[in-house]
Parts: structure tokens; sequence; C-alpha cells
């Protein structure tokens, strides 16, 4: 959240830049099973972030002494490509910021994946972020669910995520990159819609209690539209690999 | 997870069925605290902090450096942890594993949008400014880093002086000026345990926990949180442990001003 000086007006006549309302959702578009390779794959397009996601495993755990008795373990890889974003060439490979994000979206999927039921093995995701936008972690986990689903690993239930946060006075949903960068508040989330579970949480900026209130029953309110968006797009696939 | 942790963990799990902790602390009571500050005389500011058996020192060093690139008026904030090999059986050698750079980020955000002093107050001309640089050691672990490595860096840097500018080096045998706090901040961290919550777990308790949440706050607003773990929170949780952690800061904010020099 870069304090500069010369912050742009986010919100002009009630609107945001992008001319959406405060709840309103960038378009979403996912499609399963894109790579040939993977257990299991998903490319999502959430506003202008393009990202890939895929699974594979369950394989032997290596090295050996990473290895659970009881469960599988899962590895996660989150890294943003040199020429993602709109700034100048990226190092490649994960930084600090991805591995804090690979860690908390590891745990996302340790909680709904069905872990004993291979024990001594790993499971391996990777998120490649190919275009930024804002909200990628968001994006990334919302597209690795749908890569986990077409792996055929059993889950209790297809998580989702999406950023909240706080722009001025106005509690607001799915941040682009500028909001993002100039918001007061950024609290990216995923939840598992079954229960309303959350699964990740982190949170910077300034939010009172109500207003943090406010944002997460926004980020459970947008859940619906994307769970089914997530839905849709395994349908899709079994469709075309069933013809 | 080797076989005395399984143990370790069941016998947690079940004492907390029970309403009670391995140590008798109520559910959401800290474990003693103590605060020390300025241990560390060549540093520009220190801060050794002590929750229960946890112990964690803060120190910062001043170093003229380049601004970023975006923000050409402000200092630098860097922030690092360290999760020594001396401090737990569990810490091995080697570059900082994910819980080391979680840890030094959960922080960081803490100071960062505690808004706990002004990035612009470490300008020093064009092109010159101050990299503030924190770096948390930790030296013995028994759980809740985050809030021991939170009161270390706030302590710290509560008490940090800046060195005088001349030539474009620091003269560090001239650090009368200080640097000027702004507001402060600490955090409160919580580990669910079964259908259980508790604040500040032990070593032990987050073998047992499912998962945990660290809320950052200055008493009035919440400035940044992180859970971690693979278990789940309800909104209902959230919202109380919010409540909780915002009742929790004055007393943390009395202890960090009484600690400085």
């Amino acid at each position: 959240m870069a304090s500069s000086s010369n912050k742009p007006e986010l919100i002009v006549n009630g609107r945001r830049l992008d001319g959406r309302g405060f709840d309103e959702l960038r378009t979403i578009k996912i499609v399963a099973s894109p790579l040939k390779n993977a257990a299991g794959s998903a490319y999502i397009e959430w506003g202008n972030n393009k990202i890939l996601a895929a699974v594979y495993g369950p394989r032997e755990a290596t090295p050996r002494h990473f290895a659970e008795s009881t469960r599988a373990i899962i590895k996660c890889r989150y890294a943003m490509a040199p020429f993602s974003g709109l700034s100048e060439h990226g190092r490649s490979g994960p930084n600090r910021r991805a591995i804090e994000i690979a860690k908390v979206t590891k745990e996302v999927f340790e909680n709904v994946v069905m872990l004993n039921e291979y024990p001594g093995s790993q499971i391996d995701l990777f998120i490649e972020v190919l275009q930024s936008d804002g909200g990628t972690r968001a994006a990334g986990i919302t597209a690795a669910a749908v890569a986990f689903a077409a792996s055929g690993i059993p889950m209790r239930d297809l998580p989702y995520a999406v950023s909240v946060g706080r722009i001025g006075d106005e509690v607001a949903l799915d941040f682009t990159m500028i909001e993002d960068n100039y918001a007061d508040s950024d609290m990216p989330m995923a939840i598992a819609p079954r229960n309303n579970d959350v699964l990740l949480l982190q949170m910077d900026g300034k939010l009172t209690r109500e207003q943090l209130s406010k944002a997460v029953s926004m980020a459970i309110g947008a859940g619906k539209g994307i769970s089914e968006i997530q839905k849709n797009a395994l349908r899709e696939a079994y469709e075309r690999s069933s013809k | 997870m080797d076989a005395i942790d399984t143990v370790t963990r069941n016998h947690v799990r079940d004492i907390i069925k029970g309403g009670r902790r391995l140590d008798g602390r109520g559910l959401t009571d800290f474990r003693n605290i103590r605060i020390e500050t300025g241990l560390i005389q060549n540093a520009e500011g220190s801060a050794q902090v002590d929750i229960g058996n946890t112990r964690v020192l803060a120190g910062v060093k001043l170093d003229v450096d380049e601004p970023m690139e975006d923000t050409p008026d402000q200092g630098n904030l860097i922030m690092s942890a360290e999760l020594l090999p001396l401090a737990s059986e569990k810490y091995e050698t080697g570059p900082p594993s994910p819980d080391a750079i979680e840890f030094a980020r959960v922080v960081d955000r803490g100071i960062r949008h505690g808004e706990c002093f002004d990035l612009k107050s470490l300008f020093i001309e064009e092109g010159k400014v101050w990299g503030l640089f924190v770096d948390l050691y930790v030296l013995n672990y028994d759980g809740n880093l985050f809030d021991a490595g939170l009161l270390a860096a706030m302590s710290a840097i509560a008490g940090t002086r800046i060195p005088k500018y001349v030539n474009g080096k620091a003269d560090r045998e001239d650090r009368t000026a200080r640097l000027s706090i702004r507001n402060m901040v600490s955090s409160a961290t919580f580990a669910k345990i079964g259908k259980s919550i508790v604040l500040d777990p032990s070593g032990d308790e987050e073998k047992a926990a499912d998962c945990r949440l660290t809320i950052a706050t200055d008493g009035e607003t919440v400035r940044a949180m992180q859970k971690g773990g693979m278990g789940a929170f309800t909104q209902k949780e959230i919202d109380e442990l919010i409540g909780v952690s915002l009742n929790k800061h004055s007393g943390l904010k009395d202890m960090m001003t009484r600690a400085q020099v």
C-alpha cells in the first residue's frame, strides 16, 4: 500500500474507476483442465489477471524425511512471471512475498483436501501468475480449487477466495491493482462455502471492528457467484472429455 | 510429527476440552511478559521481549540508503527474522524458511500499517534516505513468536535514535535525535485447539493447534491480521477475537512505554 502523495481518485461519482459498484466482482472466467501433463489444472482470467494452476500427484514425498506417516503433504509454489506486471522486468522465481503466499495457500488446501487418503505421499500445487492486476492470490486459490477438483483427489469442499477492503469510507470487494496500491485497507480471504469456514485471512491497513465485519460479510456474499463459475468450469471440462 | 509430539498434542487437547490449560492460565490470559530495551548499545535501538519462555530480541540499525523509486521522499523499513538454531531443536540453519518469512512480514505489516512512525521523517536529502533495518532474533522458542516479535520491534523502534548525517555517511558517535513515534501497535495471537480458542499459545499449545489468528491493533482500529494453519475460523469467532485484541492493547502499550529508558 503505497502512501504516495499523488494518490488518484478511486471513487468518481459513487462508482469505482472501472465502473463497478462496491460489492461487484470483476468478470471471472475459468477453464478447467487446460494442461495435459498435470493431474488437474485450471486457467483463470479474473479481470486482467491471467493465472495458471496445476496439481501433480499424489506421488512419493521427497525428500523422504518430509513425508508424514498418516497423511499426504502439500507443497505449493506461487510465482509471478517476470513479464506479468506493468512495471519493470521482475526477478524470476518466488520472492519473500511469494513464499508467504504459497504458505497460506497451502494451508487452505490442507484443510479441504482429504490428505489421509494418501499417507507418505506429496501433492504439488503450482500457481503461475502470467499477468497480474491485483488480487492474484485470491484468483490463484480460486483456480487451484478447480485444479484440485479436476485432478480427482477427494475434497471436503471447493474453496474460493476474494479480496475485500476499504476505499475511503466505503468497504469494497475485489480490488484491482490500482485500488490495491492506494486503498486504505486490503483483506484477502479464502472461504470453504459449505459452512463459510474462513481458511485464509490476511489484512493490512486500517479497519474498525464494524467495517471488518461488513467486509467479511461481503466476501461471504460474493461466494455464491464465484462458486458457480468454478462448478461450471468443471462441468464444461467433463462434457468436453466425454465427447 | 514424532511420537512425543503426538502425545503432547493429545494431552493438550484433552486438557483444553475441560476448559483448562497446561499451565493453568485462563483462555484469554497472556503469560508473563517482560520487556527490556537498550541492551545492544551498538544498535540504534533494541529490545528483548520474553513472553513466558519465548524470547525475541529486536535490533534496529539505520543506514544511509537510496529511496525506493515510487517513494522518493520516504525512508525504507526493512524487517527480517531469524529462527536461530539455538532457539529450538526444530530450527535448522539455511536460508529463511516460509515460517521465518511469514513471521517477519506479519510484524512488518503491524508496524507499517500501524503508522507507528512517519517514513517521511527518514528523508535526508534528494536521493538519500535512512534505511531502518529491524532484525528479529528468536533466541528461545516456546510459542507465540508473532506477539513477542511485534512487542520487540515496536519497543526497539520506539527507543531508536537517529545518527547524525555527515558528508553522505552516518556518524554513529552522535545519536541524539530520537525517532518520532506517532502510534503504538500490539498484537494478540490466538490458537484454535479443537473447539476452544486460547490467547498466547505456548509451544506445546501450538503443536496441538488447528490454526491461529494474529490481530494487530492500536486499541481503536485493526491494523493487520494473519491467519495460519490448516484449521478454520468462523465469522463470529473472528469478530469476538477482534474484541479481545482491542481490549488487550492498552495493557501491552503501557508495558512498552514503561520499558523505554
